[in-house]
C-alpha cells in the first residue's frame, strides 16, 4: 500500500539553520530591548558590586601603609600607635594629624581609600562643628555625631541590598513552596493552606516586630526571620493560582500517563512554567524589602544601634531638619535604588509577557 | 445590475509584514460567497478589514460597497456603515454577545441605534426577531442572558441581532465551527432562509468544504493572502483549476487501514470495560453544599471492547463524556466498574506497584498541539522523557539515539543523521502538524500496546490532518497498534475505526462496526449526525 498522501511534504520549519532560542533566552533577548530597564540593571550590578568592595572605597584606616623601609596593611591588621612613632599601645588613629605626618614624611607613603572614613569612624580632629556641611574632608558633611555622610550611605546601601537579597530570596522560596504545595495538590490540602494564610496573614505584623525587639537583642538576621515568616504570603497565591491553572494542561496529563512522579512533574513541567509571576516580582520584592527596613530602621524597630542604615539617616535627617544635607543625600540614594529596581521590573515584566512578540 | 461590493486590490499588512496581498472580489446583491482557506490564510483578516474592524492593521486598495469607497471613509462614516448597511457574525457566540445584558436588550440596542425604534418598540420587534430564527418561546429567551442559552441558541440569537438592522451584506466568519456538528446544518439552513427572505448577501468565511458545497452560490479560495482561484461553487468544485484547491478538495481522509475481519476471540483485549461509571464532585447549592457534595455523572455504564491491532472510534458531541472516557482509561480518573488495559486492572496494578509498567502499555495523544508540549522542555527532553521512566539505565547517547528514532517514524526526520540541532528546538518553532507528530513520537517511544487519541486531528487543518491519520495508519499497520479514538468527526471515523460506540449525554446509545454504524444508523443521535456528514 503506497504512503503517497502521507509524504505531502510536511510542513517546512519556521526558522530554519539556526538552533532555536529557549523560551528564557527570548525573554532575555526581550529584556535587553527595553534600554531604560537595561541599563538600570547595568547601573545597579555596578553600584551593588561596588558596595560590596565598600572596605577599598570608604575606610578609616589606608589600604598600604611604607613606614621606615617596613610595608603595613592596616586596612586587615591592626597596628599599635607605637609601631608610627606614635605614644600610646592603643590601636592607630589614622585621622590624627600627628600619625598621618608621620606616615607620609620623606620615603614613607600610605595609600588611603578615595573616602578616608569608616561608616562609624568619630572624627576627634574634624575642622566644623556637627553636623558639618559638605566640605572638602567630609564630601557630603556629616551626621550629628560626626560620622561622614558618604561612608554611612556606601555601607548603609550595601546593608540595604544584601539584606533585600536575602529577604527576598527566603520569601520567594517559601512562597514557590507554599504555592506550589497547595496549587498542585489542590482539594483539602489547598483548603487548609489558605485558611492558615488568612489567618497567619491577619497577625500584626508591627506589634510582633515591636514585642520581639524588645524580648531579644535586634540584630538583623531575627529581623529576616520575622520579616520572611510574613513576607511570603503574597507570592504564595499567585503561584498556586499559576499551579492551579497549569496542572491541568495537557503536557501534565501526558507526563501522568508517561508515569512520572508527582515531584517530578512538579519540579520538570508545572513548576517551570509557573515561574512567570515569581520573576517579574523580584525587583519589586527586593524594592519593597529595602523600605520596610528603612521604615522600621526609621522608627528604630530595625537593625542594630551603629549599624549604617538608611533608615537611621532618615530620622536624622528629620531630627536635624537644617542640615539638609543629610536628609538630602539619603532621599537621593533611596530613590535612586528604588528608581532602578522600579525600572527593572517593568522591563522583566514586558520580557515575559507572552503577549508580546519577537521581532 | 451594479455590484454591491467591489474589492480591488485589498491589501493587509501588521507592521510592514504583508498578509493580505492584494485580492479581488466583487459581489452582486443577494449573492452568497464563500471564502475559504486554512488557518493562517488571511480570509478573516480580509473580511474584517472591509471595515476595518483590525487593529493595527495597515489597509491599501480599496473596497467599494454601493460606489462608496468603505476604506476612504471617516471613522465616523464608517461607523454608520458597520452594523447598518454591513452586519458580522462571529465564530464564537459566547464572546460576542456582552454576558452583562439580557439577548434581547442587546437586539433592542441595534434596533434604537439604526432603526431609531422606542424602547417599546424595540423590545418587540427583538422578540420577533428571535422567533423569525426559529428560537422557541422567543419571548422568553428575550430576557435570557447569554449564558442561559444553548450553543446553537446563542449562534441565532447573535444572527438576529445582525439581521436587525436589515444589511446588504452579512459577514458570517465562520458561524458554525463552535457548534456540534448536528447543529451546524441547521444553522446554515436557517441564514440560506433568512437570505432568501431578505435578499441579502452573505459573504461566508470558513475551512470547511462541506459548507460551501450546500450553502454558497461562488467560491473564492484563499492561500497565503493570495486568491488563487473563484467562481460557481459547481465549477470550482467540479474542476479545480489552482493546485491548491485540488488539495483542498482532495483533502478527505482516505481510509488505509487493515481489515482483519472478525476479532479474534481468543486474544486478550488491549482494553476492556465493564459497566464503566465515571463522576465528577461539584458543589451544591445552598447549605447543603457545606456538608455534601454532588455528583455529576460524566460516563454511566459503559462496555467497550478493543482487541489487538484495531481501532474504537468513540464520537459524540461536546460535553458527551468522550474526553472522560478517555482519562479514565488512562487511569487519570477515578472510576466504578471493571476497567481492564492488557488484562489488568488500574486499581490492583497501583496495589502490586506495577502502575508503571502498565503505563508503558497505554499512551495518548491529545487534542492541543499548543498546550500538550511543555513550552520550556527542548524536543529532546519532550520526546525523552518516558524513556527516563520506563529505561532509566540508557545512557544519555543511547536515549538520544532512540529520540532520532521515533522522531524518523513519526515523519519528523528524513534523514536521521541531521538531527543533532533539530533535537535541542522548542515546541514553538513547530507548526501544528508537527507538533501533533512530536506529541505521537512521545508517546510512541516507551512501545505502546495501545495509544489513547483524544481529537487527535481537530485542531489542525483540512491538508495536515489528512497526513496526521495517514501517519497514524502506517503506525498501525507496521506495529499491530490498538486505537481508542475519540473524536466528533465523522470523517475521521469513517477513515479510521473498526468499530464504533455513539456516546450521547454519558451514555453509549449504539455501537457497532463502523460500516453498521455509518451505513445503517439505528439511534436518532447517530442518524443526526451521519445526516450531517453525509
Amino acid at each position: 500500500m503506497s504512503n503517497s498522501t502521507e509524504a505531502v511534504a510536511p510542513e517546512p520549519l519556521r526558522a530554519s539553520g539556526q538552533v532555536g532560542a529557549s523560551p528564557s533566552k527570548r525573554a532575555w533577548q526581550r529584556f535587553r530591548r527595553n534600554r531604560l530597564g537595561y541599563w538600570s540593571l547595568v547601573v545597579f550590578c555596578v553600584l551593588v558590586v561596588a558596595s560590596l568592595f565598600a572596605e577599598l572605597l570608604s575606610n578609616d584606616r589606608p589600604l598600604l601603609v611604607r613606614y621606615e623601609g617596613q610595608t603595613y596593611f592596616p586596612m586587615v591588621r591592626d597596628y599599635p600607635e607605637t609601631v608610627f612613632g606614635g605614644d600610646f599601645e592603643s590601636n592607630t588613629d589614622f585621622l590624627d594629624p600627628f600619625i598621618r605626618e608621620q606616615i607620609t614624611r620623606g620615603a614613607n607613603w600610605a595609600l588611603f581609600a578615595p573616602n578616608p572614613y569608616g561608616p562609624k569612624t568619630l572624627n576627634y580632629f574634624a575642622r566644623e562643628p556637627n553636623p558639618s556641611a559638605p566640605t572638602r574632608d567630609n564630601w557630603l558633611g556629616t551626621d550629628d555625631r560626626g560620622r561622614d555622610l558618604l561612608a554611612q550611605l556606601i555601607y548603609g546601601f550595601r546593608v540595604s541590598v544584601l539584606f533585600a537579597l536575602a529577604l527576598t530570596f527566603v520569601g520567594t522560596a517559601l512562597g514557590v513552596i507554599t504555592g506550589a504545595i497547595q496549587g498542585f495538590f489542590g482539594g483539602k490540602i489547598d483548603l487548609a493552606f489558605q485558611r492558615f494564610i488568612e489567618i497567619w496573614g491577619s497577625m500584626p505584623e508591627l506589634y510582633l516586630l515591636i514585642i520581639f525587639s524588645a524580648v531579644f537583642a535586634p540584630s538583623i538576621s531575627l529581623l529576616l526571620v520575622l520579616l520572611s515568616l510574613f513576607g511570603w504570603m503574597g507570592l504564595s497565591d499567585y503561584v498556586r493560582a499559576e499551579f492551579l491553572r497549569n496542572r491541568q494542561l495537557d503536557y501534565v496529563r501526558a507526563a501522568r500517563a508517561l508515569g512520572l512522579s508527582s515531584g517530578q512533574i512538579i519540579w520538570r513541567h508545572v513548576l517551570p512554567n509557573s515561574l512567570t509571576p515569581v520573576v517579574t516580582f523580584l525587583p519589586f520584592r527586593m524594592s519593597a524589602a529595602i523600605l520596610a527596613l528603612t521604615s522600621l530602621d526609621f522608627l528604630g524597630l530595625g537593625v542594630p544601634p551603629g549599624t549604617p542604615s538608611l533608615g537611621e539617616l532618615l530620622s536624622q535627617g528629620k531630627n536635624n531638619i537644617d542640615a539638609w544635607w543629610i536628609s538630602m543625600s539619603t532621599f537621593a540614594v533611596l530613590v535612586i535604588t528604588l528608581l532602578l529596581l522600579t525600572f527593572m521590573g517593568d522591563a522583566l515584566r514586558d520580557a515575559l509577557d507572552p503577549r508580546k512578540q519577537d521581532r | 445590475m451594479n455590484p454591491l461590493l467591489e474589492v480591488q486590490g485589498l491589501s493587509v499588512a501588521f507592521n510592514g509584514v504583508r498578509v493580505v496581498h492584494g485580492i479581488d472580489f466583487v459581489m452582486a446583491p443577494g449573492e452568497k460567497l464563500a471564502l475559504v482557506g486554512e488557518s493562517g490564510s488571511g480570509k478573516t483578516v480580509s473580511a474584517l478589514s472591509l471595515l476595518r474592524l483590525v487593529h493595527n492593521a495597515e489597509v491599501t486598495g480599496s473596497a467599494r460597497l454601493q460606489g462608496r469607497d468603505l476604506l476612504q471613509m471617516s471613522e465616523r462614516q464608517l461607523r454608520g456603515v458597520r452594523g447598518d448597511e454591513v452586519a458580522i457574525i462571529f465564530q464564537e457566540p459566547m464572546t460576542a454577545l456582552n454576558p452583562l445584558y439580557t439577548v434581547g436588550d442587546q437586539i433592542a440596542e441595534v434596533l434604537q441605534l439604526k432603526k431609531g425604534l422606542t424602547p417599546n418598540q424595540a423590545q418587540t420587534a427583538s422578540v420577533e426577531l428571535l422567533a423569525s430564527t426559529g428560537i422557541p418561546e422567543p419571548a422568553r429567551r428575550a430576557r435570557a442572558y447569554p449564558h442561559q442559552l444553548s450553543g446553537g441558541q446563542r449562534q441565532r440569537a447573535m444572527i438576529a441581532m445582525a439581521l436587525a438592522s436589515s444589511p446588504k451584506l452579512l459577514l458570517a466568519d465562520e458561524p458554525t465551527t463552535a457548534l456540534d456538528v448536528s447543529l451546524r446544518g441547521q444553522i446554515l439552513d436557517l441564514l440560506s432562509e433568512l437570505q432568501r427572505q431578505h435578499g441579502m448577501a452573505v459573504l461566508l468565511i470558513t475551512h470547511d468544504l462541506n459548507l460551501v458545497r450546500r450553502f454558497a452560490d461562488r467560491v473564492a479560495v484563499m492561500e497565503r493572502g493570495h486568491l488563487v482561484e473563484q467562481g460557481a461553487v459547481s465549477d470550482v468544485f467540479a474542476a479545480p483549476r489552482h493546485p491548491y484547491t485540488r488539495m483542498l478538495l482532495t483533502s478527505k481522509p482516505e481510509r488505509q487501514v487493515l481489515d482483519p475481519g472478525a476479532a479474534d476471540e481468543a486474544a486478550t483485549p488491549v482494553l476492556q470495560a465493564r459497566q464503566l461509571r465515571v463522576s465528577y464532585p461539584v458543589p451544591l447549592p445552598g447549605l447543603r453544599g457545606w456538608f455534601k457534595k454532588g455528583e455529576f455523572v460524566a460516563v454511566q455504564g459503559a462496555d467497550l471492547d478493543l482487541a489487538p491491532g484495531r481501532t474504537l472510534g468513540v464520537i459524540g458531541e461536546s460535553g458527551s463524556g468522550k474526553s472522560t472516557l478517555a482519562l479514565a482509561a488512562l487511569g487519570l480518573l477515578p472510576h466504578l466498574g471493571t476497567l481492564q488495559v492488557t488484562g489488568s486492572e488500574w486499581v490492583e496494578a497501583r496495589r502490586a506497584g506495577q502502575e508503571r509498567s502498565l503505563r508503558q502499555r497505554i499512551q495518548v495523544v491529545f487534542q492541543d498541539p499548543y498546550s500538550s508540549l511543555s513550552p520550556r522542555m527542548t524536543i529532546e527532553q519532550i520526546v525523552g522523557e518516558g524513556l527516563l521512566v520506563h529505561e532509566p539505565q540508557l545512557t544519555a547517547a543511547q536515549r538520544r539515539d532512540r529520540v532520532v528514532a521515533a522522531l524518523t517514524d513519526v515523519g519528523l526526520l528524513d534523514d536521521p543523521g541531521r538531527g543533532g540541532d533539530w533535537l535541542q528546538r522548542y515546541p514553538h518553532e513547530f507548526s501544528g502538524g508537527q507538533r501533533q507528530r512530536l506529541a505521537i513520537a512521545r508517546a510512541l517511544i516507551v512501545g505502546p500496546q495501545l495509544l489513547v487519541l483524544d481529537e487527535p486531528t481537530s485542531a489542525l487543518d483540512v491538508t495536515v490532518q489528512k497526513q496526521v491519520l495517514a501517519l497514524l495508519q502506517r503506525l498501525q499497520r507496521e506495529r499491530g497498534l490498538s486505537y481508542l479514538l475519540i473524536t466528533h468527526d465523522v470523517d475521521v471515523i469513517a477513515a479510521m475505526a473498526h468499530e464504533v460506540v455513539v456516546m450521547k449525554d454519558g451514555v453509549l446509545v449504539e455501537r457497532g462496526s463502523v460500516g453498521q454504524v455509518l451505513q445503517a444508523p439505528k439511534h436518532p443521535y447517530t442518524r443526526s449526525l451521519v445526516q450531517a456528514w453525509a
